[in-house]
């Protein structure tokens, strides 16, 4: 409920800060926020074709990012995992013609997850062997991630006319279907099962438990629980980064058909909000890779129809961001933080 | 120089400090005694600004102050020596004295005046040296330079010695002496009666937050100081036994048993215990008494099965229940409800664990039958432990661990930081497991509290396991505890 508050506070300051900003930029704030509307949710081929088809890749990043959040590891480097899923997914894909569709689109699949898997595998190692910060490395990853797309789509899996830096198409039998008339394919069932697996994980069984446990207190798992905080911590990334790979195969697999630079805008930075926004509650995330596919999906409209710049919608993500990351400020608020803070100060042990 | 008047203090449910007066002179060197938890940091906290007293007067030369900063304090020319380094370790020795005292100025005026203090006061360090990268004797002097560094006339020295090696140690006690013949005054808190002796002008013993002994070292003993510290005060509520009580044994099976065990410490580095030997029947409550970091928390934990031993023979009868000492960060996890934390601890052999899944109604119906069973004072089993108060909490923790009805139960300071009748309900809680034949083997660093509720007592040194025989006082127990510093 607290979360819930907090999520609605969120979006409503984020859309009158961008109303604030549009009018005081001499833009038509009314015409602005209206286009963003129409855009989004206008009509049934506005919220299936570019809502929902922009939400998928989000919702299934903000899962994927929930599950390490929950588990105490924090792991900014989805945009690299996605990445690399969507490389090892075009690469099975051209691989595939000729095979029956069920058997190819599963083979690219889990070619994808099993990629971001690989790829969150070296910050993993890094940090069970050395001690290093999966923050730093996972991050810094993302940028490897996009220099490897440049080199493949200009190197081993550059088109056969080596003239566009992108790859061929996949085989037809390795995309996902579509709703007949839209651009909305199979990935949505995906990621809504994707939130309702994690959920009832979450909720209902000791594992889901003991990853929650550890992240919000490894050493009393540790101790009380014996739980191998390190181990489920680690575990928590190696799925997140397979679920980060998964969504790099459905774009590949359900909008794009090929590879190319620029695939993702941005989406494994915006799945933080995603996830922070949806309070790393499933459920929430769905709903708020939602929410954040109808912005995206708003701005080109906003841009085209009322002529104001697409990135006037990052005010809102940003501001969403940052009262999200409010409602984790410890209970107790800023008084509460800093008596912690100065206990580090001078740990002279208060009370005994 | 210093005169802290009437200083009370309560953290919660603790009174940490009860009507304490202490009067530092001029040019003497004060030494400040007590077991852990006595209050001999807190008082020196208040003094120094970083605890607000709820009651009594600070006064500096006479004259009453309100000290509500560390910089308050320095600019009334006092410094402290904290028990923890300080120091920020990715700059350098002159940076780190300068953040401290707040000096302004160039890199190489810092350095100069750096050089300059360090070796007026026969503590010379490099200004240019790393913090990170001093051994542990050049941190403490580096610790004692800072605290100087505001022109400080008296020093607060929080267990100076602690970390130190016995030359060294001499060196630093040295170092004070010359301090305060030269004008200024010291505090020294220790546990080391011997450091006490030989150093100090004078005194003060505190117990559970009151002064028990104040005045002249000249004519003081360790067992007159050890005494003043660990007992014999009539107005503490546990003081229902002088004597080790001694058991017979109610029952032959051995549930814990320890051959030449060797445990590494916690902290990875070195041993904690060595040659450890032990035997723990059915229906015995064992205490063990130590002065912190003998090796009895490493002891502790290798029988509760969190620390794998190095070497040697360990048999503990399962199921294990185990007391840790932080409730809040090892016992619980405060942002988790009640029932959550019931199931964190009770795994997966818990009855609601049903092929991985949890029936959560189960688990909630548990915990309430629990928080009946213990008077545990909470709105109900979905309440964030966070919430409740510490004894409550300390509860909560025991009731998880007996509701697995454990042959042995390992607790440690099982009713630190509780008031007399959540500490007497949780005392009642382990006799009566030990009735119903678990093996109860648990720490304590008060005194009192071993001697109150143990069958048999243990006292730990430097990793070696003693046992004191039945009928052994509190005093003989002291001086075994303590026999380790003297040594050394």
């Amino acid at each position: 409920m607290r979360a819930l508050a907090w999520a609605i506070a969120a979006v409503g300051l984020g859309l009158a800060v961008l109303f604030l900003g549009l009018e005081a930029a001499g833009f038509s704030a009314t015409a602005g926020l209206s286009a963003l509307w129409l855009g989004a949710f206008g009509s049934w081929d506005a919220f299936t074709s570019s809502t929902l088809v922009r939400a998928v890749p989000l919702i299934l990043i903000g899962l994927g990012i929930s599950v390490a959040f929950r588990g105490g590891a924090l792991n900014i480097g989805a945009e690299g995992q996605f990445y690399a899923g969507a490389i090892a997914a075009t690469w099975v894909g051209l691989q595939l013609a000729g095979q029956p569709r069920p058997v190819a689109i599963a083979v690219l699949l889990l070619a994808a997850a099993l990629a971001g898997l690989c790829w969150i595998v070296i910050p993993v190692w890094l940090k069970l062997r050395f001690g290093v910060i999966e923050v730093i490395s996972t991050l810094l990853l993302n940028f490897v991630a996009l220099s490897l797309v440049s080199f493949m789509v200009q190197g081993p899996l550059q088109e056969q006319g080596h003239i566009y830096p992108q790859s061929d198409p996949i085989a037809e039998s390795a995309r996902l279907p579509l709703l007949p008339g839209s651009r909305l394919h199979a990935g949505l069932i995906l990621a809504v099962a994707g939130g309702l697996v994690l959920w009832f994980l979450f909720a209902r069984t000791l594992w889901g438990f003991r990853l929650r446990a550890v992240g919000l207190g490894p050493r009393a798992a540790e101790v009380s629980g014996r739980i191998d905080s390190q181990g489920v911590g680690a575990m928590a990334l190696l799925i997140s980064g397979a679920i980060a790979g998964l969504a790099g195969g459905v774009a590949v697999s359900g909008v794009s058909y090929a590879l190319f630079q620029n695939l993702s805008p941005g989406y494994g930075f915006t799945g933080l909000a995603v996830a922070l926004l949806g309070g790393l509650h499933p459920i929430g995330v769905v709903i708020s890779g939602i929410l954040f596919g109808a912005l995206e999906a708003g701005a080109g409209a906003m841009q085209r129809d009322a002529g104001i710049p697409a990135v006037a919608v990052y005010v809102v993500e940003a501001v969403v961001i940052v009262v999200a990351l409010l409602a984790t400020v410890p209970r107790g608020g800023w008084i509460g933080l800093r008596a912690v803070v100065r206990k580090r100060i001078a740990p002279g042990k208060a009370p005994g | 120089m210093l005169e802290l008047v009437g200083i009370d203090k309560r953290f919660g449910s603790v009174h940490a400090l009860r009507g304490v007066d202490f009067t530092l002179a001029r040019g003497e060197v004060h030494a400040l005694l007590g077991e852990n938890g006595a209050g001999k940091s807190t008082l020196m906290h208040v003094a120094y600004g970083l605890v607000r007293p709820d009651a009594g007067e600070i006064r500096i030369a006479g004259a009453a102050r309100r000290i509500t900063s560390p910089r308050a304090a320095r600019a009334l020319g006092l410094g402290m020596v904290h028990q923890h380094f300080t120091s920020v370790p990715a700059l350098t020795v002159a940076e780190n004295v300068a953040l401290s005292a707040g000096w302004p100025g160039r890199p190489h005026e810092m350095r100069e005046r750096t050089r300059l203090l360090s070796e007026r006061m026969g503590l010379p360090l490099d200004p240019d040296q790393r913090a990170g990268r001093l051994s542990v004797s050049l941190k403490q002097r580096l610790e004692i330079v800072k605290a100087l560094a505001g022109d400080a006339k008296t020093l607060l020295l929080d267990e100076p010695t602690g970390v130190l090696a016995p030359p060294e140690a001499e060196l630093l006690l040295q170092m004070v002496r010359n301090f305060t013949a030269s004008g200024g005054s010291a505090v020294l808190i220790t546990h080391k009666l011997d450091e006490a002796l030989l150093t100090a002008d004078r005194v003060t013993v505190l117990r559970q937050g009151a002064v028990t002994l104040t005045g002249p070292v000249a004519g003081q003993t360790v067992e007159s100081l050890a005494h003043a510290m660990i007992g014999g005060d009539p107005g503490v509520p546990l003081t229902g036994r002088e004597t080790v009580k001694g058991s017979e044994p109610r029952s032959s099976r051995e549930l814990i048993r320890l051959d030449s065990l060797e445990v590494s410490r916690e902290s990875g580095y070195g041993i904690a215990l060595r040659h450890g030997s032990l035997s723990v029947r059915a229906g015995e409550i064992v205490g063990v008494a130590a002065v912190e970091g003998n090796g009895q928390r490493e002891l502790l934990r290798a029988v509760a099965g969190r620390i794998a031993p190095l070497r040697g023979k360990l048999q503990v009868a399962q199921p294990v229940g185990f007391i840790p000492e932080d409730r809040t960060s090892e016992g619980l996890i405060p942002a988790l409800s009640l029932t959550e934390n019931v199931v964190l601890g009770l795994g997966s052999e818990a009855p609601w664990v049903h092929g991985g899944r949890i029936a959560w109604r189960e688990a909630t119906a548990r915990t309430a039958e629990l928080i009946r069973d213990y008077e545990i004072i909470a709105p109900g089993p979905g309440t964030r432990a966070a919430a409740l108060s510490g004894g409550n909490q300390q509860k909560l923790v025991v009731a998880r661990e007996l509701s697995r009805v454990p042959a042995v139960i390992v607790a440690e300071n099982p009713t630190r930081g509780l008031d007399i009748s959540a500490a007497a309900a949780i005392h009642a809680r382990l006799r009566s497991a030990a009735a119903a034949g678990a093996a109860v083997l648990f720490y304590s660093a008060d005194l009192d509290e071993v001697l109150h509720l143990a069958d048999r007592v243990l006292v730990v040194t430097r990793g070696m396991i003693s046992e004191a025989a039945p009928g052994a006082s509190r005093s003989e127990i002291g001086a075994m505890m303590l026999r380790a510093e003297r040594e050394a």
